[in-house]
């Protein structure tokens, strides 16, 4: 994934490279809000935030919350981008607030959060994920083995190890799965999510369940929904080439080879 | 409030809860509370390593792991848990690469591994490559892999469940486990779950530091719902402080990145650990590191304008290394600092990481009520638990290990322990203090904010009980903490609602953290010596004759309702290692 990193002629001039110091900023954050235990519709509403920009957005979060409103709900836990909490639509596209800086986000204008799309929104900027996991855990996503287990470790060549590693990367945030118009329209197909796991072990060859889970996914909600719009890709924090992994298993499906 | 009734229930689903339940659910019916996601759990932001002595790429064995472990603990870890642990670690690591996990491979085909600090051969000759390791991702790949196998085996999940309280019943004069109360995140609802076993595996409780490498989320729950039934907690004042977090922010940048070659420098460019560890150098323990950082930036050789951390100095490694070996943490000094670590070294200072102490526990994971006595029916295992393998200092990669080996043991006990007992009665009204704590919360008209008073703690237990201590600033902390524990009885929230009060619950998880820094301090206080992740400036050197022992925390609350902390001692078990002047 494009990372935001300074230019060196930039960073010239400053006593050590990285962000130079900023000054604060006033920035509006504009977020949706809904509790159906106030109202069943949903609004949004402005808050501002003098904050440095170098700062997350998780952050402006945070000062919102813990500062000026304590009713703001949202999920989150490890703050780098790891655990997969807090994916969320900033200025219309899907992030994990806690891998978004402020300053790359146009902070001059008001800054729009919402929930992720496609998911039941249940207050705020949460999400029902169970639709998303069910989806996850019906790709079989383990490795699955048949015969005698080795009393030793099984050996894979570091290349058949490289092979399916970008989808091992998958934190299951659902920002993939909440980018995809074949999603919103119909919450039955699997979603780019479940195919990534999918790809992780059927890429695998250590393991022995690809075809089972190929029929999983040649179903009429498997990967044939797949119409490539890339919005994946563009929305996966960990960088994982979605789409391609996609693309993979789509061939896998046609070549019976894996 | 609704009752369930189960064989076992498990408080947590990271590593070490997981390992257990995929255990306990072959063998009894298993719930699983956990108030996070499985996925969401911290273990999946470890990076570096897993222990293990498989001696794939050089000469090693458990025996020279044990030693290692002992003496990072500096003497102390109980021997007898050691000499498991790494014992264990071997069918631990194999068990994993079996369930499916993607480990780094040598060119033979096997597992991979690097060194890691305080990982020697030979009892201190040289670093050797001990650290099994899956990129920068290891501990995601182990958080994956168990969540997979838990699909697998249909174990059952109720997540964003928090468990509040611990219910003990005295039977014979003895307390027993009875179950736990838990509530629900979604619905505000509470819920009371009867279990013939319980195992903790709630994780740890960094975040009482503001620089700290741990989640939000690790607030010690699990630690502080044991404490205020009356249980001990062990050794709470050793905490690590990992040499290299990022400066100011606290996330990690792993061990590896020094096992792979990188070096830590000053502001003259000085390589300094060289002064402090001339053998183990970058390598040496954390603790050794972490002092030696702060000792540079106190004598004036610390980098930036306000001289305040220090580089970790990645350039000299080729590129094509740091994106094979280290993808995730050049990525984080990307994003989180504008740094590019292939041209430009990273700022960084020590941040607070992993808790040493915890529940006591036996090496089946039973938890005691006191030096010897166990809890029937109750377990903790992992970063909430003390067994102590790890003594007054873990080294990195020993704690994947520790909740792989006793996750599995103690998910085994407790599931046999359940088929060979009868449920035990429920007390009266055994939601009682939990919907006592959450209503007060929730009516309270107080003026205090949650905000301000974790603020305060983070920014008192930083500047007080971290890398350097001495009575006084000790005192301070104690001080400081009563004060504001007095001041969390009148926070109020604004959050008034049923559904996903978050604001309810992180005032409840202050409430945890007040607890266990109270706790921690008041430990640090009576260890009058310096043992590794502890240092007194005012005791410099270990004192066998006098510390050489656990330390057992019990809450105590007088007739008129007044609390306080009795502090208490346990021996350390010694086998065939005699304690010696730790160099490294
Ligand atoms: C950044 C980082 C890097 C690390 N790198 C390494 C490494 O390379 N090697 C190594 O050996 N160690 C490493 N460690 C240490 C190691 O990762 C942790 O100690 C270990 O993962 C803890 O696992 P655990 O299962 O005990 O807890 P966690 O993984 O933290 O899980 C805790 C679980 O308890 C649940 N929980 C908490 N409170 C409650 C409650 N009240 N009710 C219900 N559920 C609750 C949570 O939802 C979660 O599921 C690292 C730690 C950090 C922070
Ligand atoms: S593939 Fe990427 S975007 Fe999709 S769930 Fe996994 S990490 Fe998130
Ligand atoms: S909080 Fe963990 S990914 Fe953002």
């Amino acid at each position: 994934m494009a990372t935001p990193t300074m230019d060196k002629a930039e960073a010239a001039g400053t006593p050590e490279p990285g962000f130079a110091d900023t000054p604060y900023i006033t920035a509006t954050f504009r977020i949706r809000r809904f509790n159906p235990e106030v109202s069943d519709q949903s609004e949004w509403e402005d808050f501002e935030v003098l904050i440095d920009p170098k700062e997350r957005v998780l952050d402006a979060l945070h000062k919102i919350k813990w500062e000026l409103d304590g009713t703001l709900t949202f999920r989150r836990s490890c703050a780098h981008g790891v655990c997969g909490s807090d994916a969320m639509r900033i200025n219309g596209k899907n992030r994990l607030a806690c891998k978004t800086l402020i300053k790359d986000l146009n902070p001059d204008k008001p800054i729009t959060i919402e929930a992720i799309k496609g998911l039941t929104v249940l207050k705020d900027l949460v999400v029902d994920m169970d639709p998303f996991f069910q989806a996850y855990r019906d790709v079989m996503p383990f490795l699955i083995t048949k015969g005698n287990e080795p009393t030793r470790e099984r050996l894979q060549s570091a290349e058949d190890r490289e092979r399916f590693d970008d989808t091992t990367k998958c934190i299951l945030c659902a920002a993939c799965t909440s980018s995809c118009p074949v999603f919103w329209n119909d919450g039955q197909y699997f979603g780019p999510a479940a195919i990534v796991n999918a790809h992780r072990f059927i890429f695998d060859s250590r393991d022995e369940g690809g075809e089972q889970r190929l029929e999983i996914l040649n179903d009429k909600d498997g990967v044939w929904r797949c119409r490539t719009t890339f919005n994946c890709t563009d929305a996966c924090p960990r960088g994982i080439e979605v789409t391609k992994a996609i693309q993979e298993v789509k061939r896998a499906l046609i070549t019976r080879r894996f | 409030m609704k009752i369930h009734k189960y064989d076992t229930v498990i408080v947590g689903a990271g590593g070490a809860g997981m390992r257990a339940a995929i255990e306990s659910t072959k063998r009894s019916r298993t719930a699983v509370l956990t108030k996070l996601y499985p996925t969401r759990s911290h273990t999946g932001a470890a990076q570096g390593g897993m222990a293990a002595a498989l001696a794939n790429v050089e000469e090693d064995n458990w025996e020279w792991h044990t030693f290692d472990t002992i003496k990072g603990g500096d003497y102390l870890v109980d021997q007898d848990a050691a000499e498991i642990l790494a014992k264990e670690a071997i069918d631990a690591v194999l068990d994993l690469e079996k369930m499916g996990l993607p480990f780094n491979r040598t060119p033979a085909g096997e597992i991979d591994q690097r060194r890691f600090g305080g990982h020697s051969r030979n009892h201190g000759e040289a670093p050797v490559r001990r650290a099994c390791y899956a990129a920068d991702r290891t501990g995601h790949m182990i958080l994956q892999t168990l969540y997979q196998n838990c699909v697998k085996e249909g174990v059952e999940f109720f997540n964003e469940f928090y468990v509040l309280d611990q219910l003990l019943v005295e039977e014979d004069g003895v307390k027993k486990s009875a179950g736990v109360v838990a509530y629900e995140l979604a619905t505000g609802e509470i819920h009371v779950f009867q279990s013939k076993s319980v195992i903790y595996a709630s994780g740890g409780t960094g975040k009482f530091f503001k620089v700290t490498s741990n989640a939000h989320t690790l607030t010690g729950d699990g630690q502080a719902a044991c404490y205020r039934r009356g249980l001990p907690l062990e050794d709470m004042e050793f905490f690590q402080f990992h040499p290299t977090g990022i400066w100011r922010m606290g996330i990690l940048l792993t061990e590896g990145a020094r096992g792979e070659g990188g070096i830590l420098r000053n502001k003259d460019g000085e390589r300094f650990m060289e002064k402090y560890a001339p053998v183990m150098k970058d390598l040496a323990s954390r603790d050794v590191v972490s002092r030696s950082i702060y000792t540079e930036i106190r004598e004036g050789r610390g980098c930036g304008p306000e001289g305040d951390h220090v580089y970790l100095d990645l350039t000299h490694l080729p590129p094509e290394q740091l994106d094979a070996k280290l993808p995730d943490i050049t990525e984080f000094a990307r994003t989180y600092l504008g740094i590019e670590p292939y041209t430009d070294p990273i700022p960084i200072q020590p941040t607070a990481h992993y808790a040493m102490g915890g529940i006591p526990t036996n090496v089946q994971g039973e938890v005691l009520s006191d030096n010897t006595t166990v809890v029937p029916g109750l377990y903790a295992a992992g970063e909430v638990a003390c067994v102590s393998v790890h003594g007054a200092n873990r080294l990195g990669t020993n704690s994947l290990l520790d909740i792989n080996v006793f996750g599995k043991r103690s998910g085994i006990a407790a599931a046999e322990y359940a088929h060979k007992t009868e449920y035990i009665e429920l007390p009266e009204n055994p939601a009682a203090m939990v919907e006592a704590q959450i209503e007060r919360l929730r009516n309270s008209t107080g003026t205090e904010r949650v905000a301000t008073i974790r603020l305060e703690l983070q920014e008192c237990m930083d500047a007080n009980v971290m890398v350097f201590r001495t009575e006084q600033t000790i005192k301070t902390a104690v001080e400081k903490i009563a004060e504001l524990r007095e001041r969390y009885l009148n926070v109020s929230i604004q959050d008034k609602g049923r559904r996903f009060n978050t604001d309810l619950l992180e005032a409840v998880e202050l409430g945890n953290l007040l607890d266990l820094a109270e706790v921690m301090a008041t430990s640090a206080l009576a260890r009058k010596e310096s043992r590794g992740g502890h240092y007194r400036e005012d005791y410099p050197n270990r004192d066998d004759v006098n510390f050489m022992r656990h330390t057992m925390a019990y809450r105590e609350v007088a007739d008129d309702g007044t609390e306080s902390i009795r502090l208490d001692y346990k021996p350390v078990v010694q086998t065939r290692y005699q304690p010696m002047e730790r160099k490294y």
